[in-house]
């Protein structure tokens, strides 16, 4: 059977590079030339077939011809399992001569063949010589997976009759190849044949003998030092790195962990490994050119050294402050080594000059250590070379892992790839066949997609009001008892500090609900399957008032009734606890927020409020008196509640304003739903209307050319802000006007009293001067008749 | 090539260094395992094989579900008992290595696949693969129909050249697009 396929496609088919291919349509190219000559030969095939039917019965002989290694079981199938292939090839009854030749074919052979190998590895050598001689010109086409044909189909053709000698030959060749490539390129060829130890070495030997008979005539002195060098280097080499294997950390741990968990578990273990290197490294850095020449030159303490106790374990200081362990230590002078044993580094140095001559007499030249460079330099260098380590292994493990077109083709990858080896212990292989039982058949059944339970679907939409509202409720919980721990200068600012934790919080949280709602869903709402997406966000915020709601009814019920009790009964407080007014309020402002956020996408939603407040207040107002106290520290609440209004204009309201104000201004409308079915924004209802009254009314055209002139105009904007701001500056300076006013009105009133003041104090004297007169006249004349 | 009872000879150690994937601890550890393996009289022969029981024994072959399949792949014996000899037990531990290329692993994970060794997976390779990954008890066996469609799923997806069958470079490009395949490929005494 001497018919002979050409295989040869182009020049450039060549390699069985398996690399991942970067460009597919390359391979697919080359497949589809393939499958073109595949039905081909099935015809020129089906046409040997008829004329081997004749000789079958002479070729029995060459049919089982030992040339070809071949492992594998009986190659007489009569018939082909119909197992619904679509390819007309295999629908046919094939002889077993024509089964023979089939099972011959290359890309059937490449995996087991030992002569396909050996050819495989033939060309590949081949190219590797080419390449370390020169720089081809060619652009290797190392794409296909298929191995390289070129002149291939003769010789498997041939070697039937041939026998043992094409293998033979091939083999030759390929020894050839070998002693011509370089020592390192030899021996990773040999190490990546998929040939048992017992080839390998004889292809070695072989290798070997042949080179080293070449070798030793022609190669000069010069180079045949060069290769003992090399030789050497690869010695060292090799007895470093089973160094490096022997010292193999938990190995015995790990294969354990391995046996039973499998390779997900074990990378975390790896990962713990690899960190451990890491900080080895470290440590040996800074130790070495850090600690040790520190620790032999210690400084001289200005204080007494402490003494160990067991708490600087826990606390780093004590004992530990004054040590090589901490910056404070290193001296920052060059160290210097002190030849005298006997002098201890503690005394100082008498004077320098005389003691460094004497130094150089005692020893000649003085190893000096700069500690300030030192340190600036191995951190430095340290940081370094962990980048670089870093750096080089996530390229390499991103090399690994990176795979492109990984959609299709799940179920083989599935299949094939899916049985981790390194699982020894029985039970967690048996878990793990079920697992996959279980994948294969979910990947079978993905287009099934299961019916879920309606209720159970509409009622996992309360889920995020739900994570929401413990949020709102648990988080200032936590931030009263930080606040509890730390110290104040006064308990204002104690509550200053909870309000803007508390409002942080709640203003955080809408801020990124809006972002989900306004960013996400009202940007693709198809992607969820939304057709209505401003029903949807009216939903949501339905459902958040509520939760809100039913959340501070079990705030109530939890966070005051019982914790009344508890404190009571158990803690044996004599008072009962406090409101926490601030909190409500907070509470409430979130709650109007909510409202005035919905009001664009549920009109009633302010109904619902006015029935959740009304309900809140008797809730509250019985729950205030039975179980809370009336608060011992005087509470300012005209302060309070002007801070608690501007919170509500301020980020409340003004918040909900933008949002409504965003949703009308730019977001796209429902196609399907709402008043502004068809428009691209709701605004443009306004402008629509407004063009309408240009047409329909004249009358009416000046409220149109007021709107676009002035309302539209930035200008007029501009010049309204304008007008207000001197408003107000006017109205300013007017109060300062009469501010002065006032003070100058009590100076007078002032200036007024001492008028008073002084008319008085003339008025009395006066009065004393006329009214003494007429009684001490009196007296005295009485005095002088009583005389004679 | 054979080796001693006790000592694996230094020629021998470098040269098994070089054409394989160990490294010269692991060679000498699979050496030791080995000999554990052998029976007190096989132990003087140049060249012993140990039976394919005995290295079914291996707790890390034992409850592998292609420890059959894996014997016979790396066996030399022409009796195709599945019994290796130390330079097979080698093979298999290089190809199950660490450092072994992507290449050597999927040839000989291909190799073990190919359950009739007629060098493609075909339907009923496919098979008894599958049938070897679900496990062995019934409850976690596809049915017939499953397993019809799943094989079917599989050539659609893997086959390439539409012949019927997965030889090994459309096993090799399947496996190249798994970056777990060569972690998980591998068995370590």
């Amino acid at each position: 059977m001497a018919h002979s396929v050409n295989f040869d496609l182009t020049a450039d088919h060549m390699e069985a590079g398996l690399e991942s291919p970067a460009d597919e349509e390359g391979v697919h190219d080359s497949f589809n030339q393939l499958i073109e000559d595949q039905r081909q030969e099935a015809l020129e095939l089906q046409e040997l077939q008829r004329d081997l039917d004749e000789e079958e019965r002479d070729s029995v002989a060459y049919l089982s011809s030992p040339g070809q290694e071949i492992w594998r079981g009986s190659p007489g199938r009569g018939e082909e399992e119909g197992g619904g292939q679509l390819d007309p090839l295999l629908e046919e009854r094939w002889s077993s001569a024509t089964l023979k030749v089939l099972s011959s074919m290359p890309s059937r052979t490449i995996g087991r063949s030992r002569g396909a190998i050996i050819s495989q590895y033939y060309n590949r050598t081949m190219k590797l010589r080419r390449r370390r001689q020169s720089r081809p010109s060619i652009k290797d086409f190392s794409r296909s997976a298929r191995p390289s044909i070129r002149g291939y189909g003769m010789e498997t053709d041939c070697m039937e009759t041939e026998g043992v000698d094409e293998e033979g030959r091939k083999r030759d060749q390929l020894v050839n190849n070998l002693q011509n490539l370089s020592l390192s390129d030899r021996v990773r060829m040999l190490r990546a044949m998929p040939l048992s130890v017992a080839e390998k070495s004889e292809l070695r030997r072989l290798a070997d003998r042949k080179g080293r008979r070449s070798n030793h005539s022609q190669i000069p002195c010069c180079s045949q030092l060069k290769y003992h060098i090399i030789i050497a280097l690869r010695h060292s080499w090799y007895s470093c790195l089973s160094f490096l294997h022997s010292l193999q950390l938990w190995q015995v741990a790990l294969k354990r962990v391995s046996g039973r968990f499998g390779t997900g578990v074990l990378s975390y273990f790896l990962f713990v490994k690899t960190l451990l290197f890491f900080n080895i490294f470290l440590f040996l850095v800074t130790g070495l050119l850090l600690a040790v020449p520190q620790a032999v030159h210690p400084p001289t303490l200005t204080q007494g050294h402490e003494a160990f106790s067991g708490l600087e374990l826990l606390t780093g200081g004590g004992y530990f402050s004054d040590s090589v362990m901490y910056y404070g230590y290193y001296s920052n002078s060059t160290l210097s080594k002190d030849c005298r044993v006997t002098s201890s580094s503690m005394e100082q140095q008498p004077s320098p000059s005389v003691s460094r001559r004497t130094m150089e007499t005692d020893c000649g030249v003085k190893p000096s250590y700069n500690m300030p460079l030192a340190y600036f330099f191995t951190i430095g260098l340290a940081f370094f070379i962990t980048c670089i380590i870093l750096v080089y292994s996530m390229s390499k493990s991103f090399g690994q892992s990176f795979r492109i077109d990984k959609s299709h083709g799940i179920l083989a990858m599935k299949v094939f790839c899916s049985w981790d080896f390194k699982v020894i212990k029985k039970t967690s292989v048996k878990l793990r066949s079920e697992n996959i039982c279980i994948q294969l058949r979910d990947l079978q059944y993905r287009s099934r997609i299961p019916t879920k339970d309606p209720l159970l679907k509409e009622a996992s939409l309360l889920a995020l009001p739900v994570v929401v509202s413990l949020i709102n409720l648990l988080l200032p919980g936590i931030f009263n008892a930080t606040a509890w721990m730390e110290e104040y200068d006064s308990p204002s600012v104690n509550t200053y500090i909870a309000i803007s934790r508390n409002l942080m919080l709640k203003v955080s949280v809408l801020v990124v609900l809006c972002f989900h709602w306004l960013g996400r869903i009202a940007s693709d709402p198809h992607s969820i399957g939304l057709q209505c997406w401003e029903s949807f966000v009216g939903q949501e915020l339905y459902r958040f008032l509520l939760m809100d709601f039913i959340f501070t009814i079990l705030d109530t019920f939890f966070g005051e009734f019982l914790w009344r009790l508890f404190s009571q009964r158990v803690l044996k407080r004599k008072r009962k606890p406090v409101f926490d007014i601030s909190r409500n309020v907070l509470e409430l402002i979130y709650g109007q927020t909510l409202a005035w956020l919905g009001v664009l996408f549920t009109p009633l939603l302010p109904a619902v409020q006015i029935i959740k407040l009304l309900l809140l207040f008797y809730m509250k107002q019985t729950s205030v008196m039975m179980n809370c106290q009336s608060p011992r520290k005087p509470y300012r609440a005209s302060q309070m509640s002007t801070i608690f209004i501007t919170l509500l204009c301020c980020p409340s309201f003004l918040g909900a304003a933008v949002c409504v104000s965003y949703t009308m201004w730019s977001i796209r409308p429902s196609e399907s739903c709402g008043p502004f079915r068809s428009l691209s924004t709701m605004f443009q209802s306004g402008k629509l209307w407004v063009k309408e009254l240009e047409t329909h009314n004249p009358n009416l055209a000046w409220l149109a050319w007021a709107h676009s002139y002035i309302v539209e105009n930035p200008l007029f904007l501009f010049l309204a802000a304008g007008i207000f701001l001197i408003v107000i500056y006017f109205n300013t300076q007017v109060v300062d006007g009469q501010r002065k006013i006032i003070s100058l009105l009590q100076e007078q009133i002032e200036n007024e009293g001492e008028d008073k003041k002084f008319l008085i104090t003339r008025l009395q004297a006066i009065h004393q001067q006329k009214r003494p007169l007429s009684p001490r006249r009196l007296t005295s004349q009485a005095s002088q008749d009583s005389n004679c | 090539m054979g080796t001693t009872a006790s000592q694996l000879r230094k020629d021998l150690l470098s040269e098994y260094q070089e054409l394989t994937f160990l490294t010269k601890r692991e060679i000498i550890l699979a050496h030791k395992r080995f000999s554990e393996l052998l029976s007190k009289e096989d132990r003087n022969v140049p060249t012993p094989r140990v039976p394919m029981e005995k290295v079914l024994s291996l707790p890390e072959l034992k409850s592998n579900p292609f420890r059959k399949r894996i014997s016979h792949v790396f066996s030399t014996s022409d009796m195709k008992d599945g019994s290796l000899t130390f330079e097979d037990f080698l093979d298999l531990l290089s190809a199950f290595s660490d450092s072994a290329t992507l290449e050597i692993k999927s040839h000989y994970a291909f190799r073990i696949f190919d359950f009739d060794d007629d060098g493609t997976l075909d339907g009923g390779d496919l098979e008894k693969l599958v049938n070897c990954l679900t496990g062995e008890t019934d409850d976690t066996r596809l049915t017939t129909e499953e397993m019809r469609q799943l094989i079917s799923n599989i050539l659609e997806e893997s086959d390439i050249d539409k012949d019927g069958t997965v030889n090994l470079s459309e096993f090799q490009h399947v496996i190249s697009r798994s970056p777990d395949f060569v972690s998980s490929f591998k068995i370590v005494l």
